[in-house]
């Protein structure tokens, strides 16, 4: 249970990157931890205590097994999670070439 | 017949990769591929259609159930998603019509049409998955497509609006991958068809699920509280892209995956219920009140598309609590197919007056209403379908957003909500206020003397323009019963069977 609070505590800490920060580099971070929180939550569901590896091989036993499922799919979401956190940071860069800054404070082109 | 629905996301997405492999030496493959293969997709969901009350189920990979666990990834056509698939390909079909001189402006024309051709594909992925994880997969490709396409021409706006838009959309994709998270965690499964039947009756989890779910798909949906990115990136997205955005894309990824999840896969209760019908009137009354002070032409449509997607969430929230209460079966059934149709009518109308805002723009260099006027004698063909198409979003009879209107409202009064038929009218009202300011600025009034010369668009712009303009009208006849029966009544069957999707689904 201590993890998934902990677990929890992480993605409230990326939220709070995301909402509170005024560079666009550590907004990027903040989302990144977001993300790092909910792949290891993933990966918790999965988790069974002094189970035995999924794959049949030779010196194969018996026994529990963590299930496998949970990291297939925290496999494509690293994958998704590259393309997302590459592109954000190619925009970040563009942006800091229009405006000399990283701070979003002077970026208000868009209001109302 | 069930061999042909992969082919929904092989086509496009085939289409993308030869587009950016074969484009370096050939540019004109991506104009040349995209068309064919947009007309075949529009072509086979018509006929998916005409065969339409079956539920057709593929199997990705052929693996058979065992020990009653489905293993293979499901693909799932029935009468709900076959509405989708038609927004998809007509709308994509017109949009990639629109762009062949539109985008001949661009230096980088190839991989427009490869980004255009991956977001489609993602959009028939999602609607047609039946697997939440590949739903969220589908998800991401139409997303991180949209984000790309939306900064296309790497302006200082475009770059701002692309990164509040990536960061809104990427913290909503987290939240949807922590309720799959919390989905399999209970049920053990990912197929939609075994969450139905493996989830427990309604109980604290479920609600907890639901918000996450809700919260996430919001995001993407736009609703209020969470409509902030969407003005923005619509706005300043290159103008058919803003157009499928609009039209399309808060559709496919939004609405559907929220009136699927909680239709067919989570039992309907009436706190959820309510939310959604509370969130919906929101939408619709705060999107039109701030539409209507704003001058860029493209940033009051975009506050239009939240408040008439109010307008589709309202029917639907309005069925399901009808539903939850046990009330009359017909006037959910009322209120659904209003909203379906509202669904309908919405990515047709709305995409035409995104396409009409990137003419005036094309034309005329600004979409700002201050500085234009008097167009309507030298752009007809813009002028005459911005007309048709604002006439249908503020519900002006013979056109088709009149007859969604009336359908929802109806249903609204015989369900004795008379508050929510009263604001439905109200802000039908505001809307035409809004679209009358549109008309008076943009195409009547003093011509400005430095645009004396300018002419029609181009003629595969006026083509599209004009062909989404009759279909203003011509979708009116989906009023009529008997077209009524073949287009949406097999969706709203679909939606009002409930939780049966999954006996349907997995064949017991």
């Amino acid at each position: 249970m201590i993890l998934f609070i902990l677990c929890f505590i992480l993605f409230v800490i990326g939220l709070y990157g995301v909402i509170m920060q005024r560079n666009l580099i550590k907004i990027i971070i903040g989302f990144a931890i977001m993300e790092y929180s909910v792949i290891l939550f993933l990966i918790l569901i999965g988790y069974i205590d002094a189970a035995t590896v999924p794959i049949i091989s030779e010196s194969f036993e018996s026994g529990p097994f963590v299930d496998p499922l949970p990291q297939a799919m925290i496999l494509t979401a690293i994958v998704i999670g590259l393309a997302t956190k590459a592109l954000l940071l190619s925009v970040a860069i563009r942006l800091y070439k229009k405006y000399g800054s990283f701070d979003i404070r002077e970026m208000k082109n868009l209001r109302g | 017949m069930n061999s042909l629905i992969p082919l929904y996301v092989v086509i496009p997405l085939g289409t993308a990769f030869l587009t950016i492999i074969l484009g370096r030496w050939f540019k004109a493959i991506s104009k040349i591929l995209t068309i064919p293969a947009l007309l075949f997709l529009t072509g086979l969901t018509f006929y998916l259609i005409s065969q339409s009350p079956q539920t057709i189920v593929y199997r990705v990979g052929g693996f058979a159930d065992l020990l009653d666990i489905p293993l293979a990834i499901f693909l799932v056509a029935d009468g709900f998603t076959n509405i989708l698939l038609l927004i998809i390909s007509v709308v994509g079909l017109l949009v990639a019509l629109y762009s062949l001189d539109y985008t001949k402006r661009f230096s980088a024309e190839e991989k427009f049409y490869a980004l255009l051709n991956l977001m489609i594909a993602g959009m028939y992925g999602v609607v047609l998955a039946g697997d939440i994880f590949n739903l969220y997969v589908f998800l991401e490709i139409a997303s991180i497509a949209s984000y790309v396409l939306v900064a296309f021409n790497i302006e200082k706006q475009q770059l701002e609006a692309t990164f509040k838009y990536q960061i809104l959309g990427g913290v909503s994709s987290l939240l949807i991958l922590a309720a799959i998270g919390f989905i399999y965690w209970t049920t053990g499964t990912l197929n939609l068809a075994d969450i139905a039947r493996q989830l427990p009756d309604a109980n604290a989890f479920q609600i907890f699920v639901s918000v996450l779910l809700i919260s996430g798909f919001g995001l993407k949906a736009a609703m209020v509280p969470f409509h902030s990115w969407l003005p923005d990136a619509h706005s300043s997205a290159p103008s058919p892209i803003s157009a499928m955005l609009s039209g399309v894309l808060i559709k496919a990824i939004g609405i559907y995956v929220i009136i699927r999840l909680f239709f067919n896969i989570i039992q309907i209760n009436p706190q959820i219920a309510l939310t959604v019908t509370i969130l919906g009137t929101l939408s619709m009354i705060i999107g039109v009140f701030l539409a209507i002070g704003q001058w860029d032409f493209k940033r009051l449509l975009a506050y239009h598309s939240i408040s008439q997607m109010g307008y589709v969430i309202l029917g639907i929230g309005m069925g399901m609590l009808i539903l939850a209460n046990g009330g009359k079966e017909s006037i959910a059934n009322l209120a659904i197919t209003g909203g379906l149709f509202h669904m309908l009518n919405h990515s047709i109308f709305k995409a035409l007056l995104f396409l009409n805002a990137g003419s005036v723009e094309y034309i005329t260099g600004t979409r700002s209403l201050q500085k234009l006027g008097g167009l309507s004698n030298k752009m007809q063909i813009t002028s005459g379908s911005s007309f048709a198409a604002s006439m249908a979003i503020s519900g002006i009879p013979p056109f088709n957003g009149f007859f969604s209107k009336i359908m929802i409202i109806f249903a609204a009064i015989q369900a004795g909500y008379y508050w929510l038929a009263l604001l439905a009218v109200i802000v039908s009202i505001v809307t035409l206020a809004s679209f009358t300011k549109v008309h008076k600025y943009a195409f009547y009034g003093d011509l400005p003397s430095k645009y004396e010369n300018v002419k029609e668009s181009p003629f595969s712009m006026a083509l599209a323009m004009s062909l989404m303009a009759l279909l203003c009208l011509i979708m009116s006849l989906m009023i009529v019963p008997s077209v009524r029966a073949i287009f949406l009544q097999p969706a709203v069957d679909a939606l009002m069977q409930t939780t049966n999707y999954s006996s349907i689904v997995l064949g017991k």
